[in-house]
């Protein structure tokens, strides 16, 4: 039987999933291995360094550039505080002396003789890792992180906008197919996690915004609107950075787009649980999918580790047509014929016929096929 | 090269292209006594998970590859090295541009001096610049730090100063760098790599600020006078940096590196050691163009300079979104012939950013993409012109005969009227259904002047003969010429002032077996002669006030050649080039210029 190999995102009922929880530099673990850890834990914390002021000393006391360390009246890496003065020059006879003074609360991080400049360190800004998910930490990153174990039902989706979040699920659509519209939104709806099924517009996003909702997971979304809530253009998809208070999880592009029917059904059967949410996508090295976790109880300690490596589309494989003119359309792969076949555009590809739910089949090249990898 | 054979007893080569996209495998042969091109395979790059190796992707290609020969390529995860009967290779190589490439700062005293050499290091190695760090960049010294600090480059690129020139800028530059204490993108606890190319009286300054928090590295000065321009040692060791950091780093890379006869080349820098070639061999001025799914290089050789520039976020996938950003939807509407709206196009463009690896299936999908192409490539084009220009800085002693002559330090190198060669690489161009449609949009976006040949590389194989000719030159010079340049014919295009209804080029080409083609062009009109890659004998005689190369009104007798497109001759306006802007008009004119030029099959209705 034919077979070949096509990216696919994930729709997992039970699974085991390891998160890595890392600091973005060198700190401090609080947790060991084998510690049971809650969403919001502290898990690793550090230090990142502060902002920098650079003073041009030789410029300011009217002396040469070589002169200024010995001008400095505190030592490097010592305590400064805002109006303090740090540097005072010898003057013409003792007279005519000139001063700087601090222009912030930090340290004294560096004193040049070449360039005659003072640099001065804000206070070191503390950062912090939570732990995202429930779960049992597995392995200890020295001084990075921990990576967490825990059973999950895991839904990947396309593209997210916004970090991390977290809330109960409160599906807000009857099915796949219709529109997550304004006047479905409420204060009910606040630290929740809304599902829609094809679209939401820009306007009730917003409105979920203004809600305070943890997240939206939806179908399709305008990338014209995307700009418009961030005020710039997303150049490229890498995401996750946003200060947008409500993130966003797309399931299956730009553009008005039924949500794939197990995605639905999957989110349906935990309406009213808990899930992680995280925004942040990177379709490029080192890929980054968005995804709604929905960590199982604890009764369920077993889940199926899932060998993505290993799936390949074949015949019978559930799949989502990602191009015009089928985008979006989930049918069953009925054949994978090994000769070239030239497309409507001319293109001469390799392609799959696609039986569809209605039981249409059609020809589309291999490369618009994406896998859904469901268990 | 395995191990005891002889450069003149290879006879099967195999060679690799991660791109950020694709993997592209290419096999070549000794048929009868040459090197020839055999097959080509290709499978998705596996730098992403679910895989994370790109020597997955790699197999996967060889793989193709070995069902397309029926050559025995692979024996397990292993190549099969040498050439026993009809299995293996004798030589394996790869190049690279998958991971997002090699991403550089650069610094210098000025922007557009020292800081612009440094640039121009960077970007002849194969990186894409993230930003250039100046001490007249206008930005203070926190921002400054900050934006080293957000950006987490693969590795810093420092010059600064002439020889014997003021050391305090430099240092200033240091003394940034080290209050960011800049981290790499990739690994985390491992020092940034800097490279000190600058004044070398400051490098006992810059050793002491930088040794500790940097994997500091000192070469020969970028500029040791304001004439000279020293940009081979910052380069080699930029290439050295790349594999032990950012390739090592890579996902899969410490396994692929043993696997190759010569170092992995970062993409850019292979297409750009094969255009440099051309250029020699044949002496004449070269415009390269490789479009990727990322990045959009374009390579030039005028005035026997050779100028890269890598438009890091003008791609046809990954960047698609950031061409119609920085294009604006109107200038990627302007090439669509239907109507079309605005909402659908940006999804589609927006889709495709998402899904990178997908191909337009229907014929408006295919029309919307290389419309969005032609935005790349002359968004591309224009930074090019920008930067391939003379050294800035440089005293010129001028005579009196100078006093007419125009060029001064920092103008353009980039003389379209002057370029013999304009060729294309990369999948939308490599790939087209029609090479009518390659032709168009490279003449379409690079807006060619007078007479230039067109080609394109036939399935997208410059990386890998960019690197082959590092290891064996008379294969990769044998393989270009046979198998991999597609000449598609030379693009005709009179520039001068455009006015409705009048003659711009009257022409007599000479097509052979005594047949001539002769006639008139007319202002806003494109023509097609189909005639095969062979010379021509041709009259061209510019209308008042044209100019077709030889100077305006100036006529020529001169030898053209045709391809498998055949002579466009281009009516349409050169500086400016203007297209209609009432829909309507404009749709007309495009599927005008579309019929004539046979690209795109008829639409019913057309007229």
């Amino acid at each position: 039987m034919s077979r070949t190999y096509t990216p696919g995102l994930k729709v997992l009922h039970h699974s085991t999933v390891k998160k890595i929880r890392q600091l973005p530099l060198k700190g401090k673990v609080h947790l060991k291995v084998g510690d049971r850890v809650e969403p919001g834990w502290v898990v690793a914390s550090t230090n990142i360094p502060g902002n920098v002021h650079m003073v041009n000393a030789a410029i300011q006391m009217n002396v040469e550039p070589e002169a200024v360390p010995e001008c400095l009246l505190v030592k490097l890496d010592e305590t400064i505080t805002k109006g303090q003065v740090i540097a005072r020059s010898k003057g013409f006879f003792g007279l005519f002396k000139s001063q700087i003074k601090s222009t912030i609360d930090g340290t004294l991080g560096n004193v040049s003789g070449v360039t005659g400049q003072i640099i001065l360190n804000e206070a070191p800004i503390p950062i912090e890792v939570d732990a995202y998910t429930s779960g049992i930490v597995i392995e200890v990153i020295k001084e990075e992180g921990v990576i967490i174990e825990t059973v999950a039902a895991i839904i990947q989706g396309i593209l997210g906008i916004g970090g991390e979040s977290r809330g109960n699920i409160e599906i807000l659509t009857k099915n796949p197919n219709d529109e997550l519209t304004e006047d479905l939104i409420n204060d009910t709806h606040a630290g929740k996690i809304i599902i829609g099924g094809s679209f939401i517009s820009l306007r009730a996003y917003q409105k979920a915004i203004n809600k305070k909702v943890a997240a939206v997971v939806i179908g399709g979304f305008n990338y014209s609107d995307i700009t418009e809530l961030l005020g710039y253009s997303l150049g490229v998809a890498i995401t996750g950075s946003e200060d947008i208070g409500t993130s966003l999880v797309i399931t299956e592009g730009f553009g008005k787009i039924s949500m794939a029917h197990r995605t639905f059904s999957l989110l349906k059967e935990y309406n009213g649980h808990f899930a992680a949410i995280n925004g942040a996508t990177q379709i490029r090295a080192g890929v980054i999918r968005p995804e709604v976790l929905i960590p199982l109880p604890e009764t369920i300690r077993t889940g199926i580790e899932f060998d993505e490596a290993g799936v390949a589309t074949a015949e019978g494989s559930i799949v989502r047509v990602i191009r015009a003119p089928y985008f979006g359309r989930v049918g069953k792969v009925k054949s994978l014929p090994p000769k070239l076949v030239k497309m409507e555009s001319e293109t001469l590809v390799r392609i799959a016929e696609i039986e569809f739910e209605d039981g249409t089949v059609k020809t589309i090249p291999r490369a618009n096929l994406e896998m859904i990898l469901t268990d | 090269m395995a191990k005891g054979i002889d450069p003149n007893d290879v006879k099967v080569i195999l060679a690799t292209d991660c791109g950020s996209t694709t993997t592209k495998a290419i096999l070549i042969q000794m048929v009868d006594g040459i090197y020839r091109l055999t097959h080509r395979g290709e499978a998705p790059t596996t730098v992403e998970a679910p895989f994370e190796d790109v020597t997955k992707g790699v197999l996967n290609s060889i793989t193709e590859l070995e069902e397309l020969s029926g050559r025995k390529l692979l024996k397990g995860d292993k190549i099969i090295t040498p050439v026993n009967s009809d299995t293996g290779v004798d030589i394996y190589i790869s190049t690279s541009s998958a991971g997002g490439g090699l991403q550089m700062m650069v610094g210098g005293v000025v922007k557009n001096m020292t800081g612009e050499s440094a640039q121009r290091a960077a970007l002849g190695a194969g990186a894409i610049v993230m930003d250039v760090l100046a001490s007249n960049d206008g930005r203070l010294y926190h921002e400054k730090v900050r934006r080293i600090r957000q950006l987490r480059p693969d590795m810093i690129l420092l010059s600064g100063g002439i020889d014997g020139g003021t050391v305090s800028h430099v240092v200033e530059l240091a003394e940034i760098l080290e209050a960011a204490n800049p981290k790499p993108r990739l690994g985390i606890g491992y020092k940034l790599p800097v490279i000190y190319a600058g004044n070398k009286n400051a490098r006992q300054a810059i050793t002491e600020r930088l040794k500790s928090k940097t994997d500091l590295t000192i070469v020969d000065n970028i500029r040791p006078t304001l004439e000279i321009e020293n940009l081979k040692p910052s380069r080699d060791r930029i290439h050295d940096l790349f594999m032990e950091h950012v390739m090592a780093q890579a996902p899969g890379y410490k396994k692929l590196m043993t696997w190759t006869d010569a170092p992995i080349m970062p993409t850019p820098g292979a297409v750009g050691e094969i255009i440099q070639k051309i250029a020699a061999v044949e002496n004449i001025t070269v415009v390269g163009v490789d479009i990727g799914g990322a990045t959009t290089d374009v390579f030039s050789v005028f005035q026997n300079q050779f100028n890269r520039t890598v438009s890091a976020n003008l791609g046809m996938s990954y960047s698609i979104c950031n061409v119609l950003a920085e294009s604006g939807v109107p200038n990627v509407l302007r090439w669509v012939p239907f109507h079309t709206d605005e909402e659908d196009l940006t999804n589609r463009i927006a889709n495709k950013m998402i899904r990178p690896t997908t191909i337009p299936q229907d014929m408006d999908d295919l029309k919307m993409e290389q419309a969005i192409a032609r935005e790349a490539l002359r968004l591309s084009f224009i930074q090019h012109k920008e930067f391939a220009v003379h050294l800035k800085g440089v005293q010129k002693e001028r005579t009196i005969s100078d006093a007419f002559d125009q060029s001064s330090s920092g103008e353009t190198l980039v003389d379209l009227i002057e370029l013999n060669l304009l060729v294309g690489s990369g999948g939308v161009l490599s790939h087209a259904p029609r090479r009518h449609q390659a032709a168009r949009m490279l003449v379409d976006a690079f807006l060619p002047e007078g007479v230039t040949q067109l080609a394109v590389d036939s399935i997208f194989m410059m990386p890998q003969l960019g690197v082959l000719s590092t290891v064996h030159e008379k294969a990769a010079l044998e393989v270009f010429n046979k198998d991999c340049l597609i000449h598609l014919g030379t693009c005709l295009a009179p520039v001068g002032p455009q006015k409705t209804g009048k003659v711009v080029l009257s022409y007599e080409i000479d097509l052979g077996d005594r047949k001539i083609e002769k006639g008139d062009l007319m202002a806003g009109e494109m023509k097609l002669i189909p005639v095969e890659f062979k010379p021509c004998n041709a009259k061209l005689t510019p209308g008042k006030n044209m100019d077709i190369g030889w100077g305006r009104n100036e006529a020529r007798n001169t030898t053209i050649t045709g391809g498998v497109v055949g002579i466009l001759l281009d009516g349409r306006g050169r500086r400016p080039f203007i297209l209609p802007e009432n829909h309507t008009e404009r749709i007309a004119k495009l599927l005008e210029w579309s019929t004539v030029s046979n690209e795109y099959p008829r639409v019913e209705g057309q007229v």
